[in-house]
């Protein structure tokens, strides 16, 4: 596998180190400016009025908590058919920061649906199963820290990423499959995005601004994780030296 | 090579027999799932009587009315194909207006007429400023989204 090259945890580190500020200073000018643009320069809209800029909050967000999922679930693929030493750790350092990208996506939708759905929420099945994902990772980090032994907790987190990733295809589908209150899809689609250029593109950098963040706090978690390994190996074999 | 073979395959094989185990639960699960039914369901008698269910559909243009009380609206739900009428005493969400998209919680009184208890507004996916909509409706070329057809 070519992938081992960069197996090595010290050569990640490394790699990582160079990486970090060029991830994380885009993220800060990305989000900056998708901001600016999407509070002040983007139009109103024509149904939803001012409304509309949470979108462009809600929208990333909910784009985040689906493909930090998918990360996931290729990661403990990856743990679990070829050992990748780094997927275990990408695994862990990722579940946090994807259920916080869940639960923005459930918030600021709770937020916008008040106003122009008239509710907070509804049992339909885009927001159930959006719910059901947030649990997922709520379920993947209590796991992998359930066991004493941290591999153990990686091997049984890695079976429920894998068994959870069904839920995928079914959040991004469930507004074709059944009916809902919750709208189809505006930008991904097969005809087109049927949203305007001008509301388009603030999201488009705000989707951009929130990938670089994620991948700024994966570099920095997974160091993070390496580090924490290389302490207890070292605590172990000084509790071995006495 | 040949042990991670193994464990590739057997990962392979446990999704798929996950995903056609969800595939059929979704499958059989269909009618529960879905959120609302429209006025053509209702119709053709395929909604279940006598209990509560959503009747969603598009506010039937020219339809909406206040009653003389002051706090109860009637109105159309139509699916193009059909409508059925409604009532609904309180008050209605920003995005309610003729033409566009609504879900409605109550059931059928025996006149026929659906009695709601809930008004929710559904807005489609359509997104754009209202200047645009403004110069395509004054060049002609306005196509309303809530009337396209899939």
């Amino acid at each position: 596998m070519n992938m081992h090259r960069f197996a090595n945890p010290g050569r990640f580190v490394r790699l990582a180190e160079r990486i970090l500020p060029w991830t994380g200073g885009l993220a800060v000018l990305a989000l900056g400016i998708g901001l600016y643009l999407s509070l002040f320069v983007s139009p109103a809209d024509y149904q939803q009025g001012e409304s509309v800029r949470i979108m462009y909050v809600h929208v990333p967000a909910a784009w985040m908590a689906l493909f930090v999922y998918t990360v996931i679930a290729a990661a403990s693929a990856s743990a679990l058919i070829w050992r990748h030493p780094l997927a275990d750790l990408v695994a862990r350092a990722s579940a946090p920061v994807g259920a916080g990208f869940t639960f923005l996506a459930l918030a600021t939708g709770s937020l916008w649906g008040k106003p122009m759905w008239g509710t907070w929420w509804v049992w339909d099945a885009r927001l159930t199963s959006v719910l059901v994902l947030f649990f997922l990772y709520l379920g993947h980090m209590a796991l992998s820290n359930a066991f004493d032994d941290q591999s153990r907790g990686n091997r049984a987190a890695a079976v429920l990423a894998l068994v959870g990733f069904i839920n995928v295809p079914i959040i991004k589908f469930s507004v074709d499959w059944w009916s809902t209150l919750h709208q189809p899809a505006s930008v991904v689609r097969l005809d087109g995005p049927s949203i305007h250029p001008s509301m388009l593109w603030p999201l488009l950098i705000m989707a951009l601004g929130f990938k670089l963040y994620y991948v700024s706090l994966l570099l920095l978690r997974v160091k993070g994780e390496v580090m924490a390994a290389r302490l207890r190996a070292r605590s172990m074999a000084a509790l071995d030296a006495t | 090579m040949t042990r991670k073979r193994r464990r590739l395959y057997m990962v392979l094989a446990a999704m798929s027999i996950l995903a056609g185990a969800a595939a059929l639960v979704l499958g059989a699960l269909q009618s529960e799932l879905t959120y609302f039914y429209s006025p053509t369901d209702l119709a053709a008698g395929s909604a279940p009587a006598g209990r509560s269910i959503r009747l969603g559909g598009l506010v039937e243009e020219g339809s909406v009315e206040r009653l003389d009380d002051g706090v109860t609206t009637s109105f159309r739900v139509t699916d193009l194909t059909s409508s059925v009428p409604v009532t609904y005493r309180g008050l209605l969400p920003d995005l309610f207006r003729e033409g566009q998209g609504v879900v409605t919680e109550g059931s059928l009184s025996a006149d026929g007429a659906f009695v709601a208890r809930e008004v929710l507004a559904k807005h489609d996916e359509n997104y754009m400023p209202r200047e645009v909509t403004d110069a395509l409706k004054k060049s002609g070329q306005w196509r309303d989204p809530t009337e396209a057809t899939e």
